[in-house]
């Protein structure tokens, strides 16, 4: 008998294999989010919604009572049914098109009024799914379909802050953080924070992790790597922006 | 028991404060709402109420987060609806469709402005086109319109029960006139009056533990492959057409013996009842026939009587909305379709009564005509 991995107890076996592409970050995200949710012992407490985009492909991905919605519209509708039943646990996954572009009013509306619900938005700097657009998060000289002599900032302007941007308009109680799918210890920790933060009645709570699309950005596995560690660090860096309470903890 | 939620009783209301009251009866559960007139009051009355039911609301950032946090108020089993009109119509029109798509009970009321763009805020019916067919997907709604308060509160807490009963997004097609007339009407609770309230289910959040206890509750409303898509639209299609006989209203009168029948909807249909009595007493064959459904249309009667009549007078408060409708569901009949527009402006009986005489007259001319010339 093969050694299997150790996969979450949340986790849909018969949805598996899963459907993103080889070397893409939502796997790896979702995996820690399951693991998050299986330590919490919340599984039947989770309503899961995903946006459209590649994070549309995890619909099924879970055993967790999960809606499929529109492009940028997974917090509105998160925020319905937290509204309208506050005992469940309500994660809105996105991607950066749907979180910051198409969405932003929603982003920008729910952080703003504090929903105690948790998004959790994967960072990979394009539109993925339509074939390697242009983002707000795309990186100056970054080469896309839409930019495809790099980003000038002149024109396009600079990578969005996302996390910085929820930070400076929530209240006290939320919980803002940026990790990446290259520092896993430091994700599931963010993950399993942000759920406590929306368990305990806090307020907002929201994550970013920056992911890779190696199909997209055309690159080896070394090579992925070296994007998000050397060249997206420089523009997005890592760690809790905003916690309940004074001190906020040094991120492990 | 919470029977008597609303004791029956005579009142003089606003239609937006009728529609909260019948929020109220139908016990809707949640309300999600932007500001846009005329539909405003539905809000402010709604949260004035809410505290005295235990009923919550959610002043949304557009219309598109209205929407979609009725979908998810409907998606955690709760009665959720939200009100709008003009270019917020337009915005619903998006999170409709996922209700189209998933089969969701919303329930939206429109209270008509003048279009297109900002417009007026006052009055029309140029958002039948949009309110009925306004997605990207088939139609596969159900639109009341109204024609005055008592409807408006009886119509709203049928929309709750309609929507929740055949799972298709409902629509109480109101306008400016009645948003924000008072009129005497009376309320009630539906029970007293031996009427069944439909309860809500939840699509999420169910009881046990997902994939160990039952399966996971997961819903989509995207689709790999053109055959399965196909499959599921088919399947919608055809049940809204099942359904249709027992949803499909109307009201007429004197269709049998008419020369010509005036067709209209909404308020409009108030002056066109008006006219058509005087014009009964003055001696004229007219009769008139109103869809209280525009979604879906009495496709049946409507070509029942357009196949007798001679004459067919189509009167709205917009160019051609209600007609197009009408004229499909009419297909085949070799009735004259005369029309009266008057986008984003009332009409009252006496030009509906001229019109109407101008109509019988060339008909009568023309017949005098015929027999002269036959004559020779």
């Amino acid at each position: 008998m093969s050694q299997q991995p150790k996969m979450p107890r949340s986790w849909r076996v018969e949805t598996k294999p899963h459907k993103f592409c080889p070397g893409c970050g939502h796997g790896i995200i979702l995996k820690f989010l399951g693991e998050a949710i299986d330590e919490l012992e919340i599984q039947d407490k989770v309503v899961f919604g995903c946006d459209i985009g590649c994070s549309l492909l995890s619909w099924d991905f879970f055993n967790l009572d999960s809606v499929q919605t529109h492009h940028g519209r997974t917090i509105p509708v998160m925020t319905g049914i937290k509204r309208a039943r506050p005992e469940l646990i309500c994660i809105a996954y996105m991607g950066d098109g749907g979180g910051y572009s198409i969405g932003a009013q929603h982003m920008v509306s729910a952080a703003a009024r504090n929903e105690k619900i948790t998004v959790i938005l994967a960072n990979n700097t394009q539109y993925a799914m339509t074939g390697g657009q242009m983002a707000p998060t795309t990186l100056p000289g970054q080469k896309t379909e839409t930019s495809p002599f790099g980003r000038d900032p002149e024109v396009t302007g600079f990578p969005l802050q996302g996390p910085e941007m929820v930070a400076s308009i929530t209240p006290e109680g939320a919980y803002v953080a940026r990790s990446s799918m290259s520092n896993l210890l430091q994700l599931k920790g963010a993950l399993k924070k942000a759920l406590e933060n929306q368990i305990n009645g806090n307020g907002f709570s929201f994550v970013e992790s920056l992911s890779a699309c190696p199909t997209n950005w055309r690159t080896n596995a070394k090579e992925t790597w070296g994007f998000i560690e050397n060249e997206m660090s420089k523009f997005f860096k890592l760690g809790e922006i905003k916690a309940p309470g004074a001190e906020q903890e040094a991120v492990r | 028991m919470a029977h008597n939620l609303i004791q029956e009783k005579r009142v003089f209301m606003t239609g937006n404060e009728v529609v909260a009251w019948a929020a109220i009866a139908a016990k809707a559960d949640i309300m999600y709402g932007y500001p846009i007139t005329p539909q405003n009051e539905i809000m402010h009355y709604w949260t004035r109420l809410a505290p005295k039911y235990n009923k919550t609301f959610l002043q949304t950032e557009d219309e598109l987060s209205a929407g979609f946090t009725t979908v998810g108020g409907v998606l955690a089993g709760r009665k959720a609806f939200t009100a709008t009109a003009g270019p917020g119509n337009v915005l619903m029109q998006e999170p409709m469709t996922m209700a189209e798509m998933m089969r969701l009970p919303t329930v939206v009321v429109v209270q008509q402005r003048g279009g297109p763009s900002t417009a007026t805020v006052i009055y029309s019916q140029q958002e039948v086109t949009l309110t009925t067919l306004g997605g990207n997907g088939e139609g596969t709604r159900i639109v009341y319109s109204t024609a005055n308060h008592q409807e408006l509160y009886d119509y709203t807490i049928k929309a709750f029960n309609t929507a929740w009963k055949y799972r298709y997004p409902t629509f109480v097609l109101g306008d400016g006139y009645q948003a924000k007339m008072r009129e005497p009407l009376t309320i009630y609770s539906p029970e007293d009056r031996g009427m069944q309230i439909i309860a809500p289910q939840a699509y999420v959040g169910l009881a046990g533990m997902p994939g160990l206890d039952r399966p996971p509750a997961q819903h989509r409303n995207t689709y790999n492959l053109e055959e399965e898509l196909y499959e599921k639209v088919s399947h919608d299609v055809a049940e809204f057409e099942r359904i249709t006989p027992e949803v499909a209203e109307f009201q007429a009168e004197n269709t049998d013996d008419a020369d010509l029948v005036v067709v209209s909807h909404g308020v409009v249909f108030r002056a066109v009842r008006e006219a058509v009595n005087n014009l009964r007493e003055q001696g004229l064959k007219v009769g008139y026939f109103r869809p209280v459904t525009l979604r879906p249309l009495p496709v049946q009667q409507i070509k029942e009587f357009s196949s007798r009549v001679d004459k067919i007078l189509v009167i709205e408060s917009a160019y051609g909305q209600l007609a197009r409708l009408f004229k499909d569901a009419a297909y085949g009949s070799t009735a004259e379709i005369a029309s009266l527009f008057r986008p984003g402006i009332g009409i009252t009986a006496t030009e509906i009564e001229d019109r109407v005489k101008e109509l019988m007259e060339t008909g009568l001319r023309k017949a005098r005509l015929r027999k002269i010339s036959f004559g020779r």
